[in-house]
């Protein structure tokens, strides 16, 4: 944002694929938990409906990564996922310091949204983390545990199912965590709800 | 004289060398008899009326897999241990087959010596079983049990899978069988790929565990449980196996040879492959079976709860000083 301009930063296809991202991320992290730590006493939801809500949810959320993929080659959205090595360590200790110390100090964000820099070094890197490793890695897991057989035996004496399981598992606990320090970092707009407005109205104010 | 008293004394001898030193040889012989004709397509026989020999095809289900009947736990014995002796005569005569047959009771039941096999107790259960309520002595434990190749698969395998399979497929033996199903129903078999459509990935399901996981009421005391339930009762409870108390440890995954051969192999692989062992109370449910919600890796969960509270201690803490420093 540049001389208090209204920057239309979130095209609606881009919040339409965010919307389903998110409430389909919440389902599969509620199913998750579910059948991870499954009890006899109804903890979150009952192990068979966990199954299928987990299942139907992960289905959505492929589907919907595509899009998100085929947006990004299509539109200019993707120039904001472009890694720049150069300089990056010493970027994103600028902005750590900046979340750490100098917003306390009422210093102004050593990356301001622009048009053509929609996340600071810190976002964009973890969303690169999250969107082009980390999801298609749980994709991938997911499918394999959709359709075991497919999975190898065993690799080094362990169950292919465990390893494909686990890291799944690893992947989506690692989704949860981003999901909180996202919502949290969502916050830190002028007003607190401000940046929670822009991505459902597509503007930045 | 003499030569006779030689004679008949190297033939006393002869007989109780073979008959101490080669039990299994004299045993093996004595059925080669019985084998000619049951381990054969066809047999011969003479017809009076004809006055000829005449070669015909033994029925298939008197036809007898010899490779299976060496590796069966009966494999030692001789064929009139179990059957008459009658059947020695040849042809047989046809009132023979409505002799009746050896139960497993008959030998193992009351006896100190299959004290650990627990017979006694598997009557008990068994006596309390659909099968038995439904069919009473009809239903044999041969229906089940096939006495010339049965192998004592879950006391002595080291492989879930072969345990599973060896176990499932006697229940399949009429259970997706209509030709055995019929000998104890009248009634069309149902499709089991249609009666158990409610279950989630029915194939895998019924690969890794044993048709009685579901189907019994497990007793930990007892090796396998024997007491198959009605349909209506067998559990469709997902979190009986899916938990952190999964009853697949007092059934499949309890046995000593699994955990004997887990704690040789693949617990003996420490460092990384450590982090896989599973719920540190459940031993037998080793790092080559993943169930879901039961098998928990209790360092990971350790490590998310520490990740996950300082994650929401940051946040707390952050959020505390934004609104100070407002």
């Amino acid at each position: 944002m540049e001389n208090g301009k209204k920057l239309y930063l979130y095209p609606l296809w881009l919040r339409i694929w965010h919307g389903i991202n998110a409430l389909g991320i919440l389902v599969l992290i509620f199913s998750g938990i579910s059948l991870h730590y499954s009890t006899r006493g109804a903890l979150l939801l009952r192990f068979d409906i966990a199954i299928a809500v987990h299942n139907i949810a992960g289905v959505i959320i492929t589907f919907n990564y595509f899009i998100f993929i085929l947006g990004n080659i299509l539109t200019k959205n993707g120039q904001h996922y472009r890694v720049k090595v150069q300089g990056l360590p010493k970027r994103l200790m600028k902005q750590i310091l900046y979340y750490t110390s100098g917003m306390f100090k009422g210093e102004s964000s050593p990356y301001p949204v622009t048009e053509k820099r929609k996340f600071n070094p810190l976002q964009k890197y973890s969303y690169i983390f999250v969107m082009y490793i980390f999801l298609p890695a749980l994709i991938v897991t997911g499918i394999a545990l959709l359709f075991p057989e497919m999975i190898i035996e065993k690799v080094f004496r362990i169950s292919g199912v465990m390893i494909t399981a686990v890291l799944h598992g690893i992947l989506g606990f690692f989704v949860f965590l981003f999901l909180l320090i996202h919502l949290y970092v969502a916050s830190m707009g002028k007003p607190p709800g401000k940046n929670y407005k822009s991505i459902l109205t597509g503007w930045h104010s | 004289m003499r030569f006779f008293v030689r004679t008949l004394f190297l033939l006393c001898f002869s007989v109780i060398f073979c008959a101490i030193s080669s039990p299994g040889q004299n045993t093996t012989e004595q059925n080669q008899t019985c084998l000619k004709c049951h381990a054969s397509q066809t047999y011969t026989l003479y017809n009076d009326w004809t006055e000829k020999e005449e070669k015909r095809l033994m029925n298939p289900f008197y036809i007898l897999d010899t490779v299976q009947l060496a590796g069966g736990v009966h494999h030692a014995f001789n064929c009139i241990d179990c059957h008459s002796m009658d059947y020695e005569t040849y042809p047989h005569d046809s009132e023979l087959k409505l002799e009746p047959m050896m139960t497993c009771i008959d030998c193992h039941g009351g006896d100190p010596t299959y004290q650990d096999w627990q017979f006694d107790r598997i009557e008990e259960e068994f006596h309390k079983s659909v099968h038995y309520e439904t069919h009473g002595d009809q239903f044999s434990c041969s229906k089940c049990h096939n006495q010339h190749y049965y192998r004592p698969t879950a006391r002595n395998s080291n492989s879930i899978r072969e345990i599973v399979n060896y176990s499932n497929e006697m229940c399949l033996s009429c259970h997706d069988n209509m030709t055995m199903y019929q000998l104890v129903s009248d009634s069309t078999k149902p499709k089991l790929v249609d009666v158990h459509s409610w279950l989630p990935n029915q194939e895998l399901h019924f690969k890794r565990v044993r048709c009685i996981e579901c189907h019994t009421e497990v007793q930990d005391s007892l090796m396998v449980s024997h007491n198959i339930l009605k349909k209506e009762l067998a559990t469709r409870n997902c979190v009986e196996c899916h938990s952190s108390n999964s009853i697949l440890q007092a059934s499949l995954y309890k046995y000593q040879n699994l955990k004997t051969r887990s704690e040789d192999g693949e617990n003996s692989q420490k460092s990384i492959l450590g982090l896989f062992t599973i719920n540190r109370s459940n031993k037998n449910l080793s790092n080559t079976y993943y169930v879901i919600g039961a098998s928990r890796v209790p360092y990971l969960n350790t490590i998310f709860a520490i990740i996950f509270f300082a994650a929401v201690g940051g946040i707390a803490v952050h959020t505390i000083l934004r609104i100070l420093k407002k």
